[in-house]
């Protein structure tokens, strides 16, 4: 742990709060610049909340560091939530955020590799992340220089043949610093993920690959933050499985899977600014 | 090529701790001697060739020189969209190596037969393509791929392939070899047909039609300057390639020529190469060749009659 992680453990910052006003960073956001994905968004804040803010060793200050730690950003659909939650670390100001997320700002609704300081990989399409990931935490070991790494993926995502190649192939490794977090909100695009391929018993799965598996209540960040610095203490790779769910925080939103597509108009705005006390 | 590529890998090894090699269930005793010198370096993934691609991605995004191998048809083709998203968008310098391309594994069946690899790799932004044309351009190739930094796609064969080289020629990436002269026509040669095109030249010439032979190992970027002069100079220019149409090095040839305004070609375009088929019959590489009019005499006949 560097001194800027420690220095927030020793701050003990409110994550709840954190999380909150990422969720409205996302919210407006998604309204500013017409972006949809908000639900899948809502779904993952306390689990960026966490990796960001002490969870992992990330910081501005360090984003170059051969061995700072790697967050992985697999659902690249949510990329309002990672730069929302890149912009709060303070990687770049929230106003430069939105200036490039609007219309024709240059953003894309998808991370590209290098689109805003500290986004580490391109993703958007489905199940490529653990595999990034993996090659990370293999090149950690091949060049002898620790560091973890975070994939954070959803569970739609898990109907991706690539992720359980990924899978098998870390638990043969015991890439013990590989931790592979799967927001589980229990919907895909289009429709429950359960029903869509058989997910469940998601954790099992996990485990009959290698891994070392957990299931938590992912909108809990001071126990997720707990979790992820916990990654690397073991002798195999973790699988976090969050149960979360989808539009979290906002009560017209929870669990509707319209909300994988729609954007709040000005009257939905209101709401969420009254949810959540903020403006 | 197969052991060349091995032999050249171990010794940019030795050179570069970067360098990586990840196998798809693939090599059993080729990399013995790699395996032996670097057991950390060297990663079996697997029959699971996407994740074998993020994985090399993932190492190269944390500074490593990966190269991905396996069979031409699988390597490039079951992970398309992994060497398109981690490697090509993210610009990273990892070689995907296919090997078996064309019809080196021709008796195994269309499954085995790599004939739309160029045409996958060739579309691809920030990708290198190439396909050295006996096993000492191998050699050159894999380190010229290696110095690029950036995404290749290295095409092979398989082993004991005809040597043309006798010593290690001058060898750049985007360049083409000429082996011979000729003022009549001029033969490019993509990857393994080498061989065929040096013996087709010399009877041409023989025949009074006198042949340049250019190894045109790197399909993209094309040598532009190269494809300018034969053009203007020839009365023929062949592409011979163990591909389908679309797509691959005659295609690229023909995209180029279809762009030059003013036009200052003389020389009319021909092609020898697979054609838009699956080759479903029972048989060995000359055989599919024959099938394709990739014999010394086809070409031959197929260029004297360009030529008058």
């Amino acid at each position: 742990m560097t001194i800027l992680s420690e220095h927030f453990e020793d701050a003990m910052p409110d994550l709840n709060a954190i999380a909150r006003q990422l969720r409205f960073d996302i919210i407006s956001l998604s309204h500013a610049a017409r972006a949809a994905h908000i639900g899948s968004c809502l779904s993952c804040a306390d689990i960026l909340a966490a990796a960001y803010n002490g969870g992992l060793n990330i910081s501005p200050e360090t984003a170059a560091s051969p061995s700072r730690d790697r967050l992985v950003f697999s659902k690249g659909h949510c990329a309002a939530a990672l730069f929302c939650a890149l912009a709060q670390r303070g990687f770049f100001s929230r106003e430069k955020l939105f200036a490039a997320f609007n219309k024709n700002g240059g953003l894309q609704e998808h991370p590209n590799l290098g689109a805003m300081h500290g986004v580490e990989n391109a993703s958007g399409s489905l199940g490529h992340g653990l595999s990034l990931g993996l090659g990370m935490a293999l090149a950690s070991r091949i060049e002898g220089v620790p560091f973890r790494v975070c994939v954070i993926m959803g569970d739609g995502e898990c109907n991706e043949g690539s992720v359980w190649e990924a899978a098998m192939l870390a638990g043969a490794q015991k890439t013990a610093n590989l931790c592979a977090v799967v927001d589980a909100n229990r919907w895909q695009a289009t429709g429950r993920s359960n029903e869509i391929t058989a997910l469940e018993p998601l954790a099992d799965k996990w485990r009959a690959f290698g891994w070392q598996a957990v299931e938590l209540d992912g909108h809990d960040p001071d126990t997720l933050k707990a979790a992820l610095q916990e990654v690397g203490t073991g002798t195999r790779p973790l699988a976090i499985v969050a149960r979360t769910i989808k539009g979290k925080g906002i009560s017209f939103m929870e669990d509707d899977n319209n909300w994988h597509y729609r954007i709040p108009n000005e009257a939905e705005m209101n709401l969420v600014r009254e949810e959540l006390g903020l403006s | 090529m197969r052991n060349a590529f091995a032999a050249e890998l171990l010794t940019l090894a030795e050179e570069n701790e970067r360098v990586v090699l990840l196998s798809g269930d693939m090599g059993n005793n080729l990399f013995n001697a790699f395996k032996k010198r670097f057991p950390d370096r060297f990663i079996n993934c697997g029959a699971a060739e996407a994740n074998m691609t993020g994985i090399a991605a993932g190492m190269a995004l944390a500074g490593l020189l990966p190269i991905t191998y396996s069979i031409a048809s699988f390597n490039p083709g079951r992970c398309a969209e992994q060497v398109r998203i981690d490697i090509c968008l993210q610009n990273l310098p990892v070689i995907v190596v296919g090997v078996g391309a064309g019809f080196s594994y021709a008796s195994l069946g269309p499954t085995h037969h790599s004939l739309e690899d160029i045409a996958w790799m060739r579309s691809l932004p920030n990708m290198t393509v190439i396909c050295p044309g006996d096993a000492v351009e191998t050699r050159c190739a894999l380190r010229a791929a290696l110095h690029h930094g950036g995404p290749a796609y290295l095409r092979l064969g398989k082993k004991n392939e005809p040597i043309v080289h006798a010593t290690p020629p001058e060898f750049v990436l985007g360049k083409g070899i000429s082996l011979s002269e000729g003022q009549d026509a001029c033969l490019l040669s993509v990857g393994t047909l080498l061989p065929l095109a040096v013996e087709a030249a010399q009877i041409l010439s023989s025949q009074g039609i006198a042949t340049e032979v250019v190894s045109l190992h790197t399909v993209k970027p094309l040598d532009t300057a190269l494809l300018q002069r034969i053009f203007a100079t020839k009365k023929v220019v062949a592409v011979l390639e163990e591909h389908v149409p679309s797509g691959g090095a005659w295609s690229a040839v023909a995209e180029w020529l279809s762009m030059q305004h003013p036009t200052t070609a003389k020389a009319r375009l021909v092609r020898c190469g697979a054609k838009d088929v699956f080759y479903t019959q029972g048989g060995n590489a000359a055989w599919a060749q024959q099938l394709s009019g990739l014999t010394v005499s086809d070409v031959c006949s197929t260029i004297a009659s360009a030529a008058t």
